[in-house]
C-alpha cells in the first residue's frame, strides 16, 4: 500500500471500511459450529452434516475512501449477506467491521441508528420504496428520520430529484413509476442523506439493459463529483468492470480474489474467475494505465491518455506500429510509455494461475 | 344398580353438587361486584358523561344538520355522489317513518362503541403483531369472545353495573372488538419485509417505523377491521336494548313480545340502512387510503 493511501484520518491501514475475519453462519446454534468453519469445513458439508448454512467465510476486505468497490459472485455466494453486515442489518457470528476507525459491531442501538442515518445509506435491488409516500416523500425520508422538518427535507429532496433526472415527478407515487424511475428514487433517497458511504445491493440488476446503462451513467456522473465510498454488489461482470475501481469476487461466502479491475482481468486467480472473465472484450475494458511502463525514453509521436482503453490506444499506432508512445496521466503529465506488444499481450486470453494475482492485489 | 347406570347415562355430578358449584361461582362474583362495583362504576362515569353528551348532541341537532354532516362524511370518503344520495335518501325515509330519535340514539351508541373499540383494539393489535407469544395468548380469547352467544355478556355486565348505557356499551364493545384487533395484527404482519428493511437501513427508530411505515401500510386492513367491528356492533343493537340501551333495538324488542310485525320490520330496516351507510362510508374511505397503489395518472 502506498504511503499516500495509508495517511488520513482513517483506520490504521488507510481503509474507510475494514472488514476482518468476518463469519456469518445461519442456523440454530451458529456459535457451536464456528470452530468447524474455522477449521475449513465446506459449505455443503456444513449444511448436510450440521444443518447450518455458511453465509460468510472469513471475509477480510478493505474498502478505500472514494472507491467504487464491487463485490461480485454468483447467486447464493453471500453478496447480500456481506453488504447487510456493513450497516448491521445482519449481525455477524464472528469478526470485526471498522468504519472510519469506529467498530460498527460495538455500536449501541441509538449509535447504530445514528450511523445508519448519517454515515451509510443503502440502495436496494427491488427498490424497497415506501408505497404510501410520493417521490418527494420517499427521497426526503432519510432526512425526516435524521430529524429535519418537512420543508427542510423537501427542499433538499427536490435538489436530488432533479439530480437523478426525475424533476416533475415529485408528487407521483412509486406504483405509477417504471422500474428505472423507481430506482432513481431509490438512489436519490440514498444520496439525499449525505452519507459518505453508499451501499448498493444489485441496485441495477432488476432493470432492462438499456436502462441499466443509463443508471450506471447517472451513478458515475454523480460519483465523479461526490467521491463517495461505494460498495456495489453485482453479478454482472460488464457492470463491475464499468464502474468498479476494485473488485472482490465471492464464492460460497469467501473472497477468492480481490484487486483492481485490470488485475482481475489479466491475472484471474483460478479457473472460476477465469471463466467469469473469459468472454469479455478485454480491449474495451482494460485501460492504458494498466499496461503502460514507467519508461519514457524512446517514446515519440502523439500522446496517449492513460485513461484510454486499449482499443482506443490502438489508433495511436496506425502510422508507426513499431514505436512507443508517451502516456499522459491526468493532472500529472507524461508519466510513461506504451508499445504495441504490451497492448496485444494484454488483449490475449488470460493466463490462469493462482500465481501473481493475489500478490498484485496486495500491492 | 346405580353402578351400571354410567354406561347408559352420562355420569354427571349430582344436582346438589352442581347447584353448590354454581352458587359458589355466583357468590364469588357477587362478592366481587359488591366490593368493586361502585369503584368500577365511578371509573366509567367519564365515559357515561361523554356518551350522554354525544347522544344529546345528536338528538338536539336539527335533522338537516345531521343529514348534512353525514352526507359530508360520505362525500369526503367516496368523492362520489352515489353514496351521498344513498345517505340522504335513507335518513329521509327513516325520518318520515318516525324513527329519527331512535336512529340518532343508535348512531350515537355505535359511534361511541366504535371509537372505544378503535382506541383499545388498535394498540392491542399492534402489541400482538410484535410478539408471537402475546398473539398465541390473545387469539384464543378473541375466538371465545366471538363465538360466545352475545346474550351471555349481558349477565356479568349487568351484575356489575346494573341496567343502562354503560353496561350496554361494554357488552357491545366486548362483542365487537375482535375484528379490529385481529386485522390490525394481520395488517402489520403483512407489511413488506423489504420496505421495513429499507426503513431500518435509514436509521428509523422503532416509533418512526411503527407510525411512519407499519401502521400506514396496514391501514387498509385496519379499516376492514373497523368496518367489521361496526357491523358487529350494529348486530348487538337489539340484544343491548334488553339491558336498557335506548334506540332502534327497543321497538324491535317490543314488537317481538307484542307481535307488532310492521313495527319490527321497519325498525329492523332502519338498522339495515344504518349498516349499509356505515359499511359503504368506511369501505370507500379505506379504498381512498390506498389510492397510491393504483394511481397511474
Ligand atoms: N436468513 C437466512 N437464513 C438461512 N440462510 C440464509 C439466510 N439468508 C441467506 N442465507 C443463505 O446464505 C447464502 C448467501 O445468501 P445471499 O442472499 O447473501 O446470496 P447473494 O449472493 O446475495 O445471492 P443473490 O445473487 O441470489 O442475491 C445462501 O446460501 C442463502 O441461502
Ligand atoms: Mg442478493
Amino acid at each position: 500500500m502506498s504511503p499516500a493511501e495509508a495517511g488520513g484520518a482513517n483506520g490504521a491501514n488507510g481503509a474507510k471500511i475494514a472488514i476482518r475475519d468476518l463469519y456469518k453462519i445461519f442456523g440454530r446454534a451458529p456459535a457451536s459450529v464456528l470452530p468447524l468453519v474455522r477449521d475449513g469445513i465446506g459449505k455443503t458439508e456444513l449444511l448436510e452434516q450440521h444443518g447450518h448454512v455458511l453465509g460468510l467465510d472469513a471475509i477480510t476486505m478493505n474498502v478505500r475512501e472514494g472507491d467504487v468497490h464491487v463485490v461480485m459472485g454468483l447467486s447464493g455466494s453471500g453478496k447480500s449477506t456481506l453488504i447487510r453486515h456493513l450497516n448491521r442489518l445482519i449481525e455477524p457470528t464472528a469478526g470485526s467491521i471498522v468504519v472510519d476507525g469506529d467498530d460498527v459491531l460495538a455500536l449501541a442501538p441509538p449509535d447504530l441508528r445514528a450511523f445508519r442515518r448519517h454515515r451509510a445509506s443503502m440502495v436496494f435491488q427491488r427498490f424497497a420504496l415506501h408505497p404510501h409516500r410520493t417521490v418527494l416523500g420517499n427521497v426526503g425520508y432519510g432526512l425526516r428520520v435524521q430529524g429535519l422538518t418537512r420543508p427542510q427535507a423537501e427542499e433538499r429532496a427536490r435538489v436530488w430529484i432533479d439530480r437523478v433526472g426525475l424533476g416533475g415527478f415529485e408528487d407521483r407515487y412509486p406504483a405509477a413509476l417504471s422500474g428505472g424511475m423507481q430506482q432513481r428514487v431509490g438512489l436519490a433517497r440514498a444520496l439525499a442523506t449525505d452519507c459518505d458511504i453508499l451501499l448498493m445491493d444489485e441496485a441495477f440488476s432488476a432493470l432492462d439493459p438499456l436502462i441499466r446503462t443509463d443508471m450506471q451513467d447517472v451513478l458515475l456522473r454523480i460519483q465523479g463529483e461526490l467521491k463517495k465510498t461505494i460498495v456495489f454488489i453485482t453479478h454482472d461482470l460488464d457492470e463491475a468492470l464499468r464502474i468498479g475501481d476494485r473488485i472482490a469476487i465471492l464464492r460460497d461466502g469467501a473472497v477468492i480474489q480481490e484487486g483492481t479491475t485490470p488485475e482481475i482481468v489479466m491475472h484471474p486467480a483460478d479457473a472460476y474467475i477465469a471463466d467469469f472473465v473469459k468472454d469479455i472484450n478485454r480491449a474495451r475494458v482494460l485501460r492504458v494505465k494498466a499496461v503502460m511502463s514507467a519508461e519514457t525514453n524512446g517514446a515519440c509521436g502523439p500522446v496517449v491518455p492513460a485513461q484510454a482503453t486499449l482499443e482506443e490506444a490502438l489508433t495511436f499506432f496506425h502510422s508507426d506500429p513499431s514505436g512507443r508512445r508517451p502516456v499522459h496521466v491526468e493532472e500529472r503529465g507524461v508519466m510513461g510509455s506504451v508499445g504495441l506488444p504490451e497492448i496485444l499481450r494484454a488483449v490475449e486470453r488470460p493466463n490462469v494461475g493462482p500465481s501473481d494475482a493475489r500478490a498484485s492485489a496486495m500491492t | 344398580m346405580a353402578e351400571s347406570n354410567w354406561l347408559i347415562e352420562f355420569p354427571a355430578l349430582d344436582d346438589a353438587t352442581l347447584r353448590a358449584f354454581n352458587r359458589a361461582v355466583d357468590d364469588a362474583y357477587l362478592a366481587f361486584t359488591r366490593t368493586y362495583g361502585a369503584a368500577i362504576e365511578d371509573a366509567f362515569t367519564p365515559l357515561l358523561r361523554f356518551m350522554v353528551w354525544f347522544e344529546q348532541a345528536m338528538l338536539g341537532a336539527p335533522w338537516w344538520l345531521v343529514i348534512a354532516i353525514v352526507a359530508g362524511l360520505a362525500w369526503t370518503a367516496s368523492r362520489g355522489w352515489t353514496l351521498v344520495v344513498l345517505v340522504v335518501a335513507s335518513f329521509m325515509a327513516i325520518g318520515v317513518m318516525g324513527m329519527w330519535e331512535d336512529t340518532m340514539r343508535t348512531m350515537a351508541m355505535i359511534s361511541v362503541c366504535t371509537l372505544i373499540a378503535i382506541v383499545v383494539g388498535i394498540p392491542i393489535g399492534i402489541l400482538m403483531s410484535r410478539s408471537d407469544r402475546l398473539k398465541s395468548g390473545v387469539v384464543p380469547v378473541l375466538d371465545v369472545m366471538q363465538t360466545m352467544p352475545s346474550f351471555v355478556y349481558l349477565i356479568p355486565v349487568v351484575m356489575l353495573l346494573g341496567l343502562g348505557k354503560v353496561p350496554g356499551l361494554l357488552a357491545v364493545v366486548i362483542y365487537a372488538i375482535p375484528p379490529v384487533i385481529r386485522l390490525t395484527d394481520l395488517g402489520i404482519r403483512l407489511v413488506d419485509k423489504e420496505v421495513l428493511e429499507a426503513t431500518d437501513a435509514f436509521g428509523a427508530s422503532p416509533w418512526q417505523r411503527l407510525w411512519g411505515v407499519q401502521v400506514p401500510l396496514a391501514l387498509p386492513n385496519i379499516m376492514a377491521g373497523i368496518n367489521q367491528t361496526i357491523m358487529m356492533a350494529l348486530a348487538m343493537v337489539v340484544v343491548a336494548s334488553m339491558i336498557g340501551v335506548k334506540g332502534l333495538g327497543q321497538p324491535v324488542l317490543r314488537a317481538v313480545t307484542n307481535q307488532y310485525f310492521a313495527m319490527g320490520v321497519l325498525n329492523g330496516l332502519a338498522v339495515v340502512l344504518l349498516a349499509i351507510i356505515f359499511d359503504r362510508v368506511t369501505q370507500s374511505y379505506g379504498r381512498r387510503m390506498q389510492r397510491y397503489r393504483h394511481e397511474s395518472r
